[in-house]
């Protein structure tokens, strides 16, 4: 399968502090790739370097083929890369289904009807909530939001930043199962996660990011056996 | 802290602003009071029952309310707190002095004149806006507050030395920090910190209103549009904005850029009200009078902002006659609309006593309030 997103060599500083150091990976077509890490460890970092919000000093990124790493933020999202940040994102004033199309902005007007099918389909739990105001939004509902704006664009690369944070056990099962039917429905997905055992467990293929560098990597059973991921980030 | 300010009101201007079936009611409550508001007054003028002085007052309110409704499209629907807002009026009032001076010999007909002049101040605001928006947007809250209010004191100060006259030919000469040589006292346009002198007024009460209205046009429209909505998703959550591909600095820059336009205009139409304008009229206490307008209507609250401007020029001159509880009395009202515009309780019955008197659209109508009292 073709090369969807392929990073060689970043790094990228915050003013002095060099946060990512040399980092490269690659996202198949179809797969889901996640990167696990504790805090601080770079993960947000690199996403919002592929997003175009930060520049990497060195080294490329290539999406499709072609290279996004001087592309504006603002144009990177028609380009077919989709970012859902850390701590649901929402807008919080607008309905539910505002919110949705807004995440069509970007998008040819006509696929929108059929994105918003789409969107309801794989969260149901939105379809019931159209008209209700997105803030009064339980969180794992607002979490469900954000990542169904995102599918609004007709993305070719989802990237989902800790979709689970801050929720409970259940609510985080619902959104890996949500995962997965978008993985099952051909989405191409890099997941950043702390929850190191359910991020294993949907992946295809895993890295683990230390203090700005990958220090392992292998498809998510491999990882999720070896005996360095289980110390450190499954509890032993 | 403006930050904070926002967050609490961004919920409800934002419905506002998406629900096309919003939009109509507050188009039709603005234009509404406009038109009523105009045929009012004039009324009043026509009847005697309202007097020269206050008549006087027909020109400036249309222009602040002008100013209210394009400071809201800064502070209301981007978000962004500007005190600099005099500024812009300012660069608009003295590009028109200067354009209408000019023009006198060559055009004859007064309002086309004028609607040159107002084009140009809006050409020139724009330019003004455009200067210091750039650098600026990418600030955030607080600084973005001081920055504009510097633009607002450099202006007035460079107005303060700045001279313009015509020579014998009615050629337009300047010069800066002194008076230009050779040129008659009757022929000054502009002199330093005493401002502009001899201007040939031709504002009109007619010709404010319909700049009134044109400015809530643009900006009602604005707000309906697209990009307005994009403005809005981004001063609701910037992070969830820049998710979904919108180009921040873009956005913002329109606001702002359309409103400093806007204010040059309404500027221009305050100057050919007055047959001498000293720049210390546009001064920081007026940037912040256009907005206390704002803020007293509800941030976000076109109409609102339309009212209070109305209610707080007229007030003074016509309070008057009071003379000794002339500043209690303004204070007084001020307090009563801020109460007005922010406690729920009142907003409630007021919207209850609204749905009360307008005609019964059976069902649909009853469906609606219920939501909004859910
Ligand atoms: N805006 C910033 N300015 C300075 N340093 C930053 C900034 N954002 C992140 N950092 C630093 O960069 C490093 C990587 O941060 P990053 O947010 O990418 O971590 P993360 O892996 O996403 O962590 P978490 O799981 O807690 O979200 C951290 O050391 C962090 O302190
Ligand atoms: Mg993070």
């Amino acid at each position: 399968m073709g090369s969807v997103l392929t990073v060689r060599d970043i790094n990228v500083y915050y003013g002095a502090i060099h946060a990512i150091k040399g980092i490269s990976f690659d996202v198949n077509k179809g797969e889901i790739v996640t990167l696990i890490g504790a805090n601080g460890a770079g993960k947000s970092t690199t996403l919002h370097t592929v997003s175009g919000l930060l520049r990497s000093r060195t080294g490329d990124i290539e999406f499709l083929g072609s290279s996004i790493a001087r592309t504006p933020a603002h144009k990177i999202v028609s380009k077919g890369i989709s970012h859902v940040p850390e701590g649901r994102r929402i807008f919080q004033g607008m309905t539910v289904e505002e919110n949705l199309q807004m995440g069509a902005f970007v998008a040819k007007p006509e696929r929108i009807a059929h994105n918003l099918e789409y969107v309801y389909e794989q969260f149901p739990r939105l379809k019931e909530r159209t008209k209700q105001i997105a803030g009064t939004l339980s969180g794992g509902e607002q979490q469900m939001l954000a990542m169904g704006r995102a599918l609004m664009s007709d993305p070719r690369l989802l990237m989902l930043d800790e979709p689970s944070m801050g929720l409970a056990p259940i609510l985080v099962d619902q959104i890996f199962e949500i995962i997965q039917n978008l993985h099952k429905a051909g989405t191409t997905i890099l997941l950043v996660e702390q929850n190191a055992q359910m991020a294993l467990s949907v992946a295809d293929r895993a890295y683990v990011i230390e203090t700005g560098r990958i220090t392992l990597s292998g498809t998510g059973e491999e990882l999720a056996r070896s005996d360095e991921v289980r110390k450190a980030y499954l509890g032993g | 802290m403006a930050d904070r300010l926002f967050k609490s009101i961004n919920a409800r201007g934002l419905r506002g602003a998406v629900k096309g079936s919003e939009y109509k009611k507050e188009a039709l409550i603005s234009y509404g009071i406009l038109v009523i508001g105009y045929i009012l007054l004039q009324l009043g003028a026509m009847t005697g029952l309202i007097g020269h002085n206050l008549q006087g007052q027909f020109v400036p309110i249309c222009v602040y309310i002008s100013l209210a409704i394009s400071l809201n499209l800064v502070v209301g629907i981007s978000g962004e707190l500007s005190l600099g807002h005099a500024g812009f009026m300012a660069v608009g009032a003295f590009t028109g002095i200067v354009i209408t001076r000019v023009l006198e010999n060559s055009i004859e007909f007064g309002p086309l004149r004028l609607i040159i002049a107002i084009l140009a101040a809006a050409v020139m605001a724009a330019i003004a806006g455009f200067i210091i928006g750039i650098p600026i947007l990418g600030l955030r809250g607080d600084y973005l507050a001081i920055v504009t209010l510097a633009f607002g004191e450099i202006v007035r100060n460079i107005m303060n030395v700045l001279y313009f006259g015509l020579d014998n030919n009615g050629h337009l000469k300047f010069a800066f920090n002194h008076t230009i040589e050779g040129i008659d006292t009757s022929q000054r346009v502009i002199t330093g910190a005493i401002g502009a002198t001899g201007v040939t007024k031709l504002a009109t009460f007619t010709g404010a209103a319909i700049l009134t209205a044109f400015t809530l046009f643009v900006v009602l429209n604005l707000k309906n549009s697209k990009q307005g909505r994009a403005i809005m998703a981004i001063r609701d959550n910037r992070i969830a904005g820049e998710s979904i591909g919108l180009d921040v600095k873009k956005y913002k820059l329109m606001a702002f850029v359309v409103s400093a336009s806007l204010a040059g205009m309404a500027g221009c139409m305050f100057g050919q009200n007055y047959s001498t304008l000293a720049p210390v009229k546009f001064n920081f206490n007026t940037s912040v009078l256009i907005l206390v307008f704002v803020v007293l209507g509800g941030i976000g609250n076109i109409w609102g902002g339309m009212i209070a401007a109305a209610l707080l020029t007229v007030l003074p001159e016509a309070l008057r006659q009071f003379a000794d509880y002339r500043m209690l009395t303004y204070a007084v009202v001020l307090i009563l609309v801020m109460i007005g515009t922010y406690n729920p309780a009142i907003r409630a019955r007021i919207t209850a006593f609204v749905n009360k008197i307008k005609p019964k659209k059976k069902d649909k109508g009853k469906e609606k309030t219920g939501k909004e009292a859910a």
